[in-house]
């Protein structure tokens, strides 16, 4: 479960694309551990969240903070050595590598070595390239993708590419998973598949997870927390079952009427 | 005379002398303009189906060689321009078939990498049927300069200037106004969604690069008036590049000032700062240019700026 | 069977790793290596040397490099010309200023000289994308090649304005210069392509590529893992630019002899940019097709309708050459966009399943 300083926080962002405010004085917390959802509407800024925490956008206002330092205005490449990772709604692959080199790509990182090692390959270059292999080749068992391990990632089905997208995430070993919608377009078994993988993640390795989601079955079942996004502002924080029956999540989202309890 | 005297010195000169001046600008505009010409092709071609197209400068060439072939072959102008037209309409056709269709949904890297290849293709194909020798294209206006103002300007440079600019005046309401050319508009803008709006590709693209071609004649008509029909013109195409960096991919007026600061800035540049260096400035100053005003605004001047989605 | 590629499994990620995991494979390629230092030498014949295969080199090499910056690494340029003689201009500047430093070394340091330059004009890179990036590469190939016309300095005020490759010995043997046998002048071209060839086949498959290839599929999923994108695109400009710098020198001091700036003019980037596309963009191997398939197709021109009895003109061998590599382009765009060396791989599969169709 989740305990100590919260290792990502989110204070007073607030991000405008010109007249449009995406995101309104959000503050939510992600503590260690945990699995948080992040829900709401089409359009009410959760992918906007996601990328302001990996750097695309800059908030006008407000703070981010990890690990306790301020990180408000970091470039991608530096949230990503901080380990933080993520998958994108649409799929982000590099269509024209296999499988292999696109999970690889995810341990970039963890790799040193200059460029004239490579080239004479060789020596450290080999040995570095074999140790990350390895490591790949236990999260492709683990994420069950060993068959096609070798196809160019462009031509596998959605469902797959959303795995291997998962795999380059994992290949990080992050601190902070981000994960945008990875069960869109599945069906049930495949979400079943993804929910096993993301709550192994979370128990073997410990790693912190923030998901949007729009299944709300999966919700329930997976997070520990769920933060509830409307119109760019944060209107719900807590426990599933609480959040569930809050009127205003109620009234913006679920589309149930009030009943009289 | 140090060197930082001797980059100031030609400002001295300018002042000193305005009428030198003026000539070597209008000079530059009417240069300008005729470059503006070619990217007017480009600019169409780009705004109705995205592709950028390097064969444009081959077309225009293409398009001189035919007329002036024709000509040579003893048909009268009118009607040799009538069949000039109809080859450029039939190659918008052959184009449209053979290169667009097939590579339809390909990145527009390919696309471009495929015009560079048809490029190639129809400048060795101009070169079997017409012969590769220099011809001379006569359209019945001297190319001679009368002084208005005290200034000297050329007749022929400015019946390009006046040409393009009604071109680029008609090529305006054409888009602005017309059904045809808002369905031009729309297809740029998203091929598959003007689909979906029953707007015929197929015949949109033939008639935006026959326009482009019947553009390409009226540029090669200029063109080879003012330097004769040859090889060359082709590069032109490559000049035309650093005008449409300027004024933008998507914009005809954009095409038409991006032509003239490319016109004015060479031809200056060349003129007072060229005898510094050797001359032959107007090899890479046009590109330069380009280049430096990319790092500075990387949509040009008329661009939309592109805003990748995550 | 001798080649067998079924019930062969690779039993460490070492194996899986190598360029040629099949033992038969590794021996048919150390054989060929052999063979190729031995055998043109001793029996080709001086035209087919000097014709064929040290063009065919000189070019690959500069299909190499190319084909790091936009086959790999996704920067589209038309500057290769004008690199490739920033090359040769340094090659000459640097062995006739020292005339006793071997010319084995001058190569890749004239490649230094050209990985410099390149540095340079990849820095707009990081702001410009796309067509926009290859109109900047215009820029320094037509900036370039006045330079080296302008300024005297660089052909040793030589009134010809041409450079001269000068006569230089590797081990006794005369390798460049007037003297020197097409034979020599083979062999030194082929080392140079087989160390080159073997390190960007080993950067290509290894972190530096996959950094590339990610930049080249999707630059922003790309920051995503950490790839720094100038830093990277820096990287393929410099390498690429040493690589075609090498070629340039090549083509002085191992091919024509002696040239001047038309030698890298702006056709010379479009041929070596078809020579990739045709080849395969992203593939080491696809160079290698590519450069051949483009050399091959005037030597076709000039020699077939003379075997057949057909006169033709240079001029309409000229028109010919145009508009067969122009239907070639749209050809493979069209059918293969990955070229020869997607083709090549095809075939391959369908081979060892042959005669069995799956």
């Amino acid at each position: 479960m989740s305990e100590g300083r919260p290792l990502l926080e989110v204070q007073g962002v607030s991000v405008r694309f010109g007249a449009l405010l995406a995101l309104s004085r959000v503050s939510l917390e992600i503590r260690r551990g945990e699995i948080l959802a992040i829900i709401g509407p089409n359009g009410a800024g959760k992918t906007t969240l996601l990328n302001v925490i990996s750097g695309f956008y800059h908030p006008f206002e407000g703070r981010l903070l990890f690990e306790g330092r301020d990180r408000t205005r970091l470039a991608p490449p530096d949230v990503a050595a901080l380990g933080i990772a993520r998958t994108f709604q649409n799929v982000a692959l590099f269509k024209g590598m296999s499988v292999l080199d696109n999970i690889m790509t995810g341990r970039l990182l963890k790799m040193r070595g200059s460029f004239l090692l490579d080239a004479v390959w060789f020596g450290p270059a080999r040995r570095q390239e074999l140790e990350h292999r390895a490591f790949v080749e236990r999260i492709i068992d683990f994420l069950e993708i060993q068959a096609i391990r070798k196809t160019p990632a462009g031509r596998l089905p959605y469902g797959l590419q959303k795995r291997v997208e998962l795999g380059r995430a994992l290949a990080a070993e992050p601190k902070l998973l981000l994960l945008d919608e990875p069960m869109a377009g599945m069906n049930v078994e495949e979400k079943e598949d993804m929910c096993r993988f993301i709550l192994d993640v979370n128990e073997e390795f410990g790693t912190t997870i923030a998901l949007i989601e729009h299944d709300m079955g999966v919700v329930m079942d997976v997070s520990d927390r769920v933060v509830v996004l409307d119109y760019g502002r944060k209107i719900a924080d807590g426990p599933p079952a609480a959040v569930r029956t809050d009127p205003a999540v109620l009234d913006a989202y679920l589309g149930v009427s009030h009943e009289v309890a | 005379m140090g060197p930082l005297s001797a980059l100031l010195a030609p400002f001295q000169d300018i002042v000193q002398n305005p009428t030198f001046f003026a000539e070597v600008l209008i000079g530059g505009v009417a240069a300008g303009l005729m470059y503006s010409l070619v990217a007017l092709g480009f600019v169409l071609i780009f705004k109705a189906s995205g592709v950028f197209n390097f064969a444009q400068g081959v077309m225009v060439l293409f398009a001189a060689l035919t007329l002036v072939g024709l000509m040579e072959r003893g048909l009268p102008v009118p009607a040799a321009l009538v069949v000039t037209a109809l080859v450029m309409v039939a190659l918008a056709v052959g184009i449209e078939r053979a290169v667009l269709r097939p590579l339809v949904n390909q990145a527009p890297i390919i696309l471009f990498m495929a015009t560079i290849g048809l490029t190639f293709f129809l400048e060795g194909f101009g070169e079997l049927l017409w012969g590769s020798n220099v011809k001379r294209l006569d359209v019945g206006i001297p190319d001679e300069s009368v002084k208005v103002a005290g200034v000297l300007v050329n007749k022929l440079e400015m019946t390009a200037a006046l040409t393009a600019g009604i071109l680029v005046a008609a090529l305006a309401v054409f888009f602005q106004r017309t059904r045809i050319g808002r369905a031009l508009r729309a297809v740029a803008d998203d091929h598959e969604a003007a689909l979906s709006l029953g707007i015929p590709l197929k015949t949109i693209w033939v008639i935006v690069w026959a326009v482009a071609g019947l553009v390409g004649i009226v540029a090669g008509i200029m063109w080879g008036a003012k330097s004769g029909v040859q090889f060359s013109l082709s590069l032109i195409a490559l000049k035309a590049l650093p005008v449409l960096i300027l004024g933008g991919f998507t914009s005809v007026p954009g095409a038409i000032v991006g032509g003239l600061i490319i016109g004015v800035g060479e031809k200056t540049a060349e003129v007072y700062w060229g005898p510094l260096v050797g001359g032959a400035i107007e090899n890479w100053f046009a590109y330069v240019l380009a280049l430096a005003f990319l790092l500075v605004r990387p949509q040009g001047l008329f661009g939309e700026r592109i805003i990748e989605r995550v | 069977m001798i080649y067998r590629e079924a019930g062969y499994f690779k039993t460490t990620y070492a194996a899986d790793q190598a360029v040629f995991p099949i033992l038969q494979d590794r021996i048919f390629v150390a054989a060929l290596l052999v063979l190729a230092f031995l055998l043109p030498p001793l029996a080709f014949s001086e035209y087919w040397l000097q014709a064929v295969l040290i063009p065919f080199l000189v070019y690959a090499l500069a299909a190499l490099g190319l084909n790091i910056l936009t086959g790999y690494a996704g920067q589209l340029s038309l500057g290769t010309g004008g690199f490739m003689a920033v090359g040769a201009y340094s090659a000459f500047k640097i062995s006739t200023a020292f005339p006793d430093l071997n010319i084995l070394l001058v190569f890749p340091l004239a490649g230094l000289a050209a990985a410099g330059v390149g540095l340079l004009f990849g820095i707009p890179s990081l702001r410009i994308k796309g067509f926009y990036l290859a109109v900047a590469t215009l820029a320094a190939q037509f900036f370039l090649i006045w330079l080296f016309n302008k300024v005297p300095w660089f052909v040793n005020y030589a009134p010809s304005g041409t450079i001269s490759a000068p006569p230089r010995t590797v081990f006794g043997v005369m390798v460049t210069g007037p003297e020197a046998t097409a034979a020599a002048r083979y062999v030194v071209a082929l080392g140079l392509v087989v160390v080159f060839g073997w390190v960007a086949k080993n950067l290509v498959r290894g972190r530096v590529g996959r950094a590339w290839m990610a930049i080249r599929d999707r630059d922003i999923a790309a920051e995503i893992i950490g790839v720094r994108p100038l830093r990277t695109k820096l990287l393929a400009f410099g390498i690429s630019s040493f690589y075609c710098g090498m070629a340039g020198a090549g083509l002085v001091f191992l091919y024509l002899g002696s040239a001047e700036t038309l030698a890298f003019d702006i056709n010379v980037s479009f041929l070596v940019l078809f020579m990739v596309i045709i080849g395969g963009l992203g593939s080491v191997l696809g160079s290698f097709l590519g450069a051949g398939f483009i050399i091959l197709i005037p030597i076709f021109l000039t020699n077939v309708p003379h075997w057949l009895g057909l006169p033709m003109s240079v001029a309409l061998q000229k028109q010919l050459e145009l508009m067969i590599f122009g239907a070639l382009i749209l050809f493979f765009l069209i059918v293969e966009p990955h070229g020869l060396a997607r083709l090549w791989q095809i075939t391959k599969e369908k081979l060892r399943r042959w005669p069995f169709p799956y």
